[in-house]
C-alpha cells in the first residue's frame, strides 16, 4: 500500500522564474517525512512536484526526477491523473467541496474511478475513511448534512478521509494545521501518526515542534536570498537534524535564529 | 478586490484645498449633494413618467369597445404575438446557453492564459453590432445558407411537429430569427459566465485534480456545483434580451398571426416587439393604442424575467459565503 | 553540494520490490494517442464526409463542417476510449466540445463582417459621405443626413444620460448614506435602475412617443424625442458602470481627503472622481456604443427625412440605423442601390461602434488605476 519516493536532480520554475534548484533525495514508504524552511523557501513548491499538482499553475513546469517505487512521475506516457490517484493531498485550507454533503465528499474521488457503487460498498468506504480520519464518530449520525458546517478541524479531517478513502499510496500535506486551532492541530497530528502504519507520508510545516513530534524524516529547505532560488541544505532523521545539525544554516534555523 | 492606502494619483491629494475657507465649501456640499440626490430622484421620475404614460394611452385599448378596434378584439389579438415572443426567446436560449457556457468554459479554463482575454474580446464584438445589421446579416447570409439544412431537417425529422409542414421558400423562418436571437444573446450569456467560472476558487479546483479528476471531471465537480445559480441567472438576462430585441426579428422573420410550434415553414407567429416596430409608422387612431398596450405586455413579460434572475442572483450572494 | 541521502531506508525484500514496482508502473504509466491524432482524424473526418455528401449530391459548407466534427467527435471519443480508457476519452470529448463552441461563436461574427464589408464596400465611396437622399431615386445619394442625424441625436442622448447618470451614482454611492430616509431612498433606486436596464429599446420608444404626442401633439416626431428615448435606455447603463467604478475608490482616500479637512463634496470632485475618472469614461463610451445602433425606438419617435435636418426639435430626423433599415425594407426599383445603401451604413455604423468599443477599452486599459495584486 505505500510506497517510497526518490528525488533526482529536481528543478522547479514558474515561467522564467527558477523557484528550487537541484533537489535530490529519498522519501522512505511507511513513515513520515517533514519539509521545514522558511517562507517561499520552495518547500510547498517541492511537495506539489510529487503528485504533479505543480503544473497546475498555468506556466509552472520542472526537470529532474521524482520515482515512485522506481517509475518516473514525469516519464514518457504517465498520467497525471493516474498520479494523482496514488499520491494523495490535504491542503492547508480545508477544502470540502460546498455543495456535497459529508458522505458525498467523501466519496468524491472514488465516484470518479468507478461509476456505480452498491449502496452497502458506499457505506463502507465512508465508515472506512472517516474512520481512518478519526472523524466517524463525530459525523456519523450526519453524514447527509453539508460538510461545510463542520469545524475547521473536522473539515481538515474530513479532507483527509476524502483523500484517503481513494487509498492513496503517499499522502501529502500542506501545513495541514496552519489553519487551526490548537486542539484541532493535536487531533490531525495524533491522526498522522496512525495514517503512516498505512502510507506514506510527507508533510510541509512552519512548525518545528509539529516536525519534531509528527516526522521520522526531517528535510530542511532555504534560500540563500531573495529571488534565488530555494534549495535543499540537509535531510535526516529528525532527531538528528534537530540535535545535531550538519549545516550551519539548519542550525540557526532550528534554534529560532531567523525564518 | 484589493485596496490599497496609498493616494495612487499624486495630483489628487487634497493638500492644496485644506487651508481653503470651509464656509465656501458648506455652500458647494449643499449644491453638490442637491443636484446629486434630485439626479437620483429624476430617474425614478423618468420611470414614474414612463409607466404613467404607458398605462394612459394603453388604457383606451383595453377598454374600448373591441368593434372600434382596428386590429381586433385585444388579448385574442396580442396572445400569438405573445407567444412568439416567448417561444423565439426560448428556442433562442436553447441554442445559447450552452454554447455560451462552452465558450465560456474554453476562455477561462481552457485557453492558454495569455489569450483569454482576447478571445473573450473577440466574443464581447458580438454584443458590439447593432441590431439592424444582425437583421440584414439574417436575411442575406444566414437565411439562404439555413435553407438546405432546414430541407434536410424537414425530410428525416419531419415526424416531428416542430420541424413538420411546408419548408419556408425564403428560411425566413421562426427558427432562422432564433438563430438570429442566439446569437445576439450569446456575448451577454457568456460574458457572465466566464466571470463565474473565473471565480471558482483555486482551493475547491485543486482538491478535485488533487483526487485524480480529469480537467472535465474537476469542472463537472468543482466549477458546475460553485457557477450554477450564476448560469442560471446569466441564462435569465440573456432570456431578457432576446424577448425585447425588436429589428433583428422585425427583419429575419416573415411572420404570421396564428400560434404556431412549426419551426421551418412561414407560420411563425411574430414577437411583440417586431409588431410594434413594423406596424407602429403606418398606425393612427386606437391602433396606436393598441399597439402600446401590446408593448406593456412586453414589458411585463420582460420585467418577470429579469426580477427572477435578479432574486437568483441575489440568492447566490448568501450562497458563495460558505468557504 | 549539500544534498545528502537519508541514511534510513525500509528494508524490504529485493524480488517483492521488483515486482511492485512493475505493478506500479503499470498503474501510472497508459496507452497514450500520438499527439497528432486529433488534428489528423479532424482532416480526415472532414474530408471523408465532405466525399460522402458529395456522392449523395448534398454537398454544403456549413453541413460538412457541422457533420465532419461530429464524425471526429465520435471518432476520437471510440480511439481513446480504447486507448487510454473512459474517463480520459470523456475529457477529450468535453476539449473537443469546448473548442468546438469557441469557433462555433466566431463563425457568425465572421460571416457576418464578410457579409457586411463585401456588400458595403460598394457604395463606401465620397458621394456616400457627402450628400444626403434628398430628391435621390435610384443610385447615387448618400447618408451625409443620417449621419449628421446619429451625431446629434447620440450627443444629445449623451447630454442627458451622462450628468443624470453619474450624478444618481454619486448619490447612490456617497450621500445615501446619510439618512435612513435616504439609504431607503437609495435601495428603491437602485431597485428601479435594475428595471430600466430590463426595458425593451421598443418600450423606451412607445414612451417618448406617448410623451412627446401628450405635449405636442399626436404623430409629433423629432430629434429631441429620439433621444429622449436613447436616453430611457441609456441612463441605467451609465448609472451601473459608474456606480461600479465609485465603488472601487478606496475608503482610506476619502478618510485621508476628510482627515485634512477638506468637504465632502470637494473630496469627491478632486479624490473620487479622477481616481475613477479612466473607469467612468469607458463606462460612457461603451454606453454611447450601446445606443448609437439603436432602431427600434427612433423609427415611431425620430421618424426619417430624406434631406438634411440639424434641428433636433422641429421636423423628422434619420439615423444610420433607421436609414439602413429603410433603404434595405423598402427599396424602389431597381433595388440594388438602395440595398447597397443599406449596406453601406451597416459597415459605417460597424465601424463607428467598434471604433467606440476600442477606444473605451483602450481608455480603460491605459488610465486604470493599477490594481496591486
Amino acid at each position: 500500500m505505500s510506497k517510497r519516493i526518490d528525488i533526482k536532480n529536481l528543478d522547479i520554475y514558474y515561467g522564467k522564474f527558477h523557484a528550487v534548484k537541484n533537489v535530490s533525495m529519498a522519501i522512505p514508504a511507511r513513515a513520515v517525512t517533514a519539509f521545514i524552511g522558511s517562507s517561499g523557501c520552495g518547500k510547498s513548491t517541492v511537495l506539489r512536484t510529487l503528485n504533479r499538482m505543480h503544473e497546475v499553475i498555468p506556466g509552472a513546469y520542472c526537470t529532474g526526477e521524482v520515482n515512485l517505487d522506481g517509475t518516473n512521475l514525469y516519464g514518457k506516457g504517465v498520467d497525471a491523473v493516474a498520479v494523482r490517484r496514488m499520491v494523495g493531498m490535504v491542503f492547508q485550507r480545508p477544502n470540502p467541496f460546498p455543495t456535497m454533503s459529508i458522505k458525498e465528499n467523501v466519496l468524491a474521488g472514488m465516484k470518479l474511478n468507478s461509476k456505480r457503487i452498491s449502496a452497502s460498498r458506499q457505506d463502507e468506504i465512508v465508515e472506512k475513511a472517516l474512520s481512518g480520519a478519526n472523524l466517524w464518530n463525530e459525523v456519523k449520525d450526519r453524514l447527509d448534512k453539508p460538510g461545510s458546517g463542520l469545524s475547521g478541524g473536522q473539515q481538515q479531517r474530513l479532507c483527509i478521509a476524502r483523500a484517503i478513502a481513494v487509498e492513496p499510496d503517499v499522502l501529502l500535506m500542506d501545513e495541514p494545521c496552519s489553519a487551526l486551532d490548537p486542539i484541532s492541530t493535536l487531533a490531525i497530528e495524533d491522526l498522522i501518526h496512525e495514517l503512516k502504519e498505512k502510507f506514506t507520508v510527507v508533510i510541509v510545516t512552519h512548525n518545528m515542534q509539529q516536525a519534531q513530534r509528527v516526522s521520522d524524516q526531517t528535510a530542511f529547505f532555504n534560500l540563500k536570498a531573495v529571488g534565488e532560488p530555494g534549495e535543499l541544505i540537509e535531510v535526516g532523521e529528525t532527531e538528528q537534524i534537530f540535535t545535531s545539525p550538519e549545516h550551519e544554516d539548519t542550525e540557526r534555523y532550528i534554534t529560532g535564529q531567523f525564518g | 478586490m484589493s485596496t490599497s492606502v496609498e493616494p495612487r494619483d499624486p495630483q489628487a491629494t487634497p493638500e492644496g484645498e485644506a487651508s481653503q475657507p470651509t464656509s465656501v465649501g458648506r455652500g458647494g456640499e449643499l449644491v453638490f449633494s442637491t443636484i446629486s440626490t434630485v439626479s437620483g430622484l429624476s430617474i425614478l421620475a423618468i420611470l414614474a413618467a414612463v409607466a404613467f404614460f404607458l398605462v394612459l394611452l394603453a388604457a383606451p385599448a383595453l377598454t374600448s369597445d373591441p368593434a372600434d378596434l382596428p386590429y381586433g378584439e385585444f388579448w385574442q389579438w396580442v396572445a400569438p404575438f405573445a407567444f412568439g415572443t416567448v417561444w423565439a426567446a426560448v428556442l433562442a436560449l436553447l441554442m445559447a446557453v450552452p454554447v455560451a457556457i462552452g465558450i465560456a468554459l474554453f476562455i477561462s479554463h481552457y485557453a492558454p492564459r495569455k489569450l483569454a482575454n482576447g478571445l473573450g474580446y473577440i466574443v464581447d464584438l458580438l454584443a458590439a453590432v447593432p441590431s439592424v445589421v444582425f437583421g440584414l446579416w439574417g436575411i442575406n447570409a444566414l437565411a439562404p445558407a439555413v435553407m438546405p439544412v432546414y430541407g434536410w431537417l424537414n425530410k428525416a425529422f419531419g415526424w416531428f411537429p416542430p420541424f413538420a409542414g411546408g419548408v419556408s421558400g425564403t428560411g425566413r423562418t421562426m427558427l432562422t430569427a432564433a438563430i438570429v436571437l442566439a446569437v445576439m444573446v450569446l456575448p451577454i450569456i457568456t460574458a457572465l459566465c466566464r466571470e463565474v467560472f473565473l471565480q471558482t476558487p483555486k482551493l475547491h479546483e485543486e482538491a478535485s485534480l488533487a483526487l485524480g479528476a480529469t480537467r472535465w471531471e474537476m469542472i463537472k465537480q468543482a466549477v458546475f456545483p460553485f457557477g450554477m445559480p450564476g448560469i442560471i441567472s446569466a441564462a435569465m438576462l440573456g432570456l431578457g434580451r432576446a424577448l425585447g430585441e425588436t429589428m433583428a426579428v422585425a427583419m429575419v422573420l416573415s411572420p404570421s398571426d396564428q400560434i404556431s410550434f412549426e419551426l421551418l415553414t412561414p407560420n411563425g407567429p411574430n414577437t411583440i416587439a417586431a409588431n410594434i416596430a413594423l406596424n407602429f409608422p403606418e398606425a393612427f387612431g386606437l391602433g396606436i393604442n393598441q399597439l402600446i398596450a401590446s408593448g406593456l405586455v412586453l414589458f411585463v413579460i420582460t420585467l418577470a424575467v429579469n426580477m427572477a434572475a435578479r432574486a437568483i442572483i441575489a440568492s447566490r450572494a448568501e450562497f458563495s459565503g460558505a468557504n | 553540494m549539500t544534498t545528502r541521502y537519508s541514511e534510513k531506508s525500509p528494508e524490504t525484500g529485493a524480488e517483492s520490490r521488483q515486482s511492485g514496482d512493475e505493478a506500479t508502473r503499470k498503474a501510472l504509466v497508459s496507452g497514450q494517442l500520438p499527439s497528432f491524432t486529433p488534428i489528423a482524424t479532424l482532416v480526415v473526418s472532414i474530408v471523408v464526409v465532405a466525399g460522402v455528401l458529395a456522392l449523395f449530391g448534398s454537398f454544403g459548407i456549413a453541413m460538412t463542417l457541422v457533420l465532419g466534427f461530429v464524425t471526429f467527435l465520435v471518432v476520437m471519443r471510440v480511439l481513446s476510449h480504447v486507448v487510454e480508457g473512459s474517463r480520459r476519452a470523456a475529457d477529450r470529448t468535453a476539449r473537443y466540445v469546448v473548442t468546438g463552441a469557441f469557433v462555433l461563436a466566431l463563425l457568425p461574427l465572421l460571416s457576418l463582417l464578410w457579409t457586411v464589408t463585401s456588400k458595403g464596400v460598394q457604395r463606401f465611396d465620397g458621394e456616400f459621405f457627402s450628400s444626403s437622399m434628398f430628391a435621390i431615386v435610384g443610385e447615387g445619394g448618400g447618408a451625409v443626413h443620417a449621419i449628421w442625424g446619429t451625431l446629434i441625436i447620440t450627443g444629445i442622448t449623451t447630454l442627458i444620460a451622462v450628468p443624470i447618470g453619474i450624478f444618481s451614482s454619486i448619490f447612490l454611492v456617497e450621500y445615501s448614506n446619510e439618512t435612513p430616509l435616504l439609504r431607503k431612498t437609495a435601495s428603491v433606486l437602485r431597485f428601479f435602475v435594475d428595471v430600466m436596464t430590463g426595458i425593451p429599446s421598443i418600450v423606451a420608444g412607445l414612451f417618448a412617443y406617448t410623451l412627446f404626442s401628450f405635449i405636442f401633439g399626436a404623430g409629433y416626431k423629432s430629434g429631441l424625442a429620439g433621444a429622449v428615448a436613447l436616453a430611457v435606455l441609456m441612463i441605467p447603463v451609465v448609472v451601473r458602470s459608474t456606480e461600479e467604478m465609485l465603488r472601487l475608490v478606496p475608503n482610506e482616500l476619502r478618510e485621508a481627503s476628510y482627515a485634512l479637512g477638506v468637504p465632502k463634496w470637494k473630496t469627491i470632485v478632486k479624490v473620487v472622481l479622477p481616481t475613477s475618472v479612466a473607469g467612468i469614461v469607458t463606462g460612457v463610451i461603451l454606453a454611447i456604443a450601446r445606443v448609437i445602433g439603436e432602431t427600434a425606438p427612433l423609427l415611431m419617435t425620430a421618424g426619417l427625412y430624406t434631406g438634411m435636418n440639424t434641428n433636433a426639435l422641429q421636423g423628422q430626423m434619420t439615423t444610420l440605423p433607421v436609414f439602413a433599415y429603410y433603404q434595405y425594407v423598402t427599396p424602389g426599383i431597381p433595388q440594388e442601390p438602395y440595398y447597397a445603401r443599406a449596406f453601406a451604413s451597416a459597415l459605417t455604423l460597424i465601424i463607428i461602434v467598434m471604433a467606440l468599443n476600442a477606444i473605451g477599452r483602450y481608455v480603460a486599459y491605459k488610465f486604470a488605476p493599477k490594481t496591486g495584486r
